[in-house]
């Protein structure tokens, strides 16, 4: 049996430009992002919360949009990798996981880039021990986390310098 | 992973939301953690989703009497930084640390777990340690329980249908009590295999009170009232800890055996017992 179900009129700021969309409830916000918007940065790993591929943030808070429906960023402000470099200059943190090799295969590197951006609007200058608590949601298959690690702290210094 | 389709439901006041919650077929959404993977997973299909998140009132956390009053819709994030849980309650702040990975400890509530009621979750342990109350709240008004009456059973609590929690009490510390919560977790889910919480008052060693509350060892989490009648009668930790597993009838499942399980829990709740009579000196 089909059941109807109303589409919702949302409209969330996205990377500092407004959008608004008619979707259905169960849309998820990574489908939302990348299918409707088509902001493909946003990946889509695990599809069940533990990867962290689909990292964006929310109201400046690092959430997982694989699960978070689009209807709960109704009137939310949200930050994906594609709205982090401005006029053409990648962010301190994109910077670092270049010049330090953070990222392999770059599947993990958008999630993995907007938790650091979270990590350290919370804590400037994190401890090894902090950085890797501060990602413990993101998972990465191929560094070994050290290059990621050294990307964060080195972004953290030469934002705080 | 789609979920079947729902109609999204946003109350402005808490009558609202109970109102909407009358209808057995809708279904309470807070932060999402446990409940969108369900859907997502098809486990459950609500016909009807109550987004909590625009009812007012339920984040707050303050202290009254002598008490933290913590609003159901506070995240776990928001009670691991919150400075007056940290100071007056270290032992919720250290539970709420423990959850999931930051991306989830910033969408989930602590009314959202608890009424979720998982046989794993961090929560529960520290709220039975705690001698926490859990206000639920109806159509007809608000009673409160005690954490032992909250939760029943694996995925069962005392919380009936179209009920809501809109607060949980726990006690502001008082001098020479000490708390700790240790867990042993899956890796990959973040899930306690075996979680003890621990909270002694002593006096240079002397246990004079002692709550020991215990998650992911059996079906629901539960008060270790016989290690706690050792450590109140001048056990050692160690010795005390053994008791723990006394008739357990403990889970089983691919990450750990119940004669495993129950090993652990004998470990981590001396590890615990040990870092809480540290902390109360």
């Amino acid at each position: 049996m089909m059941i109807a179900i109303m589409r919702r009129a949302i409209a969330v700021t996205i990377n500092g430009k407004r959008h608004s969309n008619e979707v259905e409830p169960r849309l998820l916000l990574i489908h939302y992002l990348r299918d409707v918007l088509g902001l493909t940065g946003p990946h889509i790993g695990c599809e069940t919360s533990i990867c962290g591929a689909c990292t964006v943030l929310v109201n400046g808070k690092a959430i997982k949009s694989c699960t978070m429906f689009a209807v709960q960023a109704n009137g939310a402000d949200v930050l994906t990798i594609e709205g982090l470099a401005s006029d053409g200059n990648l962010h301190p943190i994109q910077n670092a996981f270049w010049e330090e090799h953070g990222a392999q295969c770059g599947y993990c590197t958008p999630g993995m880039i907007m938790a650091s951006k979270q990590l350290l609007d919370r804590n400037a200058s994190p401890t090894e021990e902090e950085i890797r608590h501060g990602l413990e949601g993101n998972l990465c298959r191929c560094t070994g986390y050290q290059h990621i690690v050294n990307a964060v702290k080195s972004a953290a210094a030469k934002m705080g310098a | 992973m789609i979920a079947h389709p729902f109609d999204y439901l946003t109350p402005k006041s808490l009558p609202e939301a109970l109102l909407l919650l009358a209808d057995p077929d809708a279904k309470a959404l807070a932060g999402g953690m446990s409940l969108i993977p369900m859907m997502k997973l098809r486990l459950a299909a609500p016909a009807k989703l109550v987004d909590l998140r625009g009812v007012p009132g339920l984040t707050s956390i303050s202290e009254e009497s002598g008490r933290l009053k913590i609003g159901a819709l506070a995240t776990h994030f928001d009670i691991e930084s919150s400075r007056l849980v940290r100071a007056k309650c270290p032992l919720l702040a250290m539970a709420a640390a423990h959850i999931g990975d930051v991306q989830v400890r910033n969408m989930g509530t602590i009314g959202g777990s608890i009424a979720h009621a998982d046989p794993a979750a961090d929560y529960p342990a520290a709220l039975q340690a705690l001698e926490a109350t859990i206000s639920i709240a109806g159509v007809g008004g608000t009673r409160a329980v005690s954490a032992a009456e909250f939760f029943v059973d694996t995925f069962t609590t005392a919380v009936g249908p179209g009920e809501l929690v809109v607060e949980v009490s726990v006690p502001v510390e008082a001098a020479g009590t000490g708390t700790s919560y240790q867990k042993c977790l899956q890796p990959a889910s973040g899930f306690a295999i075996v979680g003890v919480a621990a909270r002694l008052q002593a006096v240079s060693g002397n246990i004079s009170m002692a709550r020991i509350g215990v998650t992911g060892l059996s079906g629901c989490s539960f008060r270790a009232n016989g290690v706690e009648a050792l450590l109140e009668s001048g056990s050692d930790p160690q010795a005390a800890a053994a008791a723990i597993a006394n008739g357990i009838d403990a889970n089983s499942d691919i990450h750990a055996s119940a004669e495993y399980r129950l090993h652990l829990a004998r470990v981590y709740a001396a590890k615990a017992i040990r870092a809480a009579l540290a902390a109360a000196r």
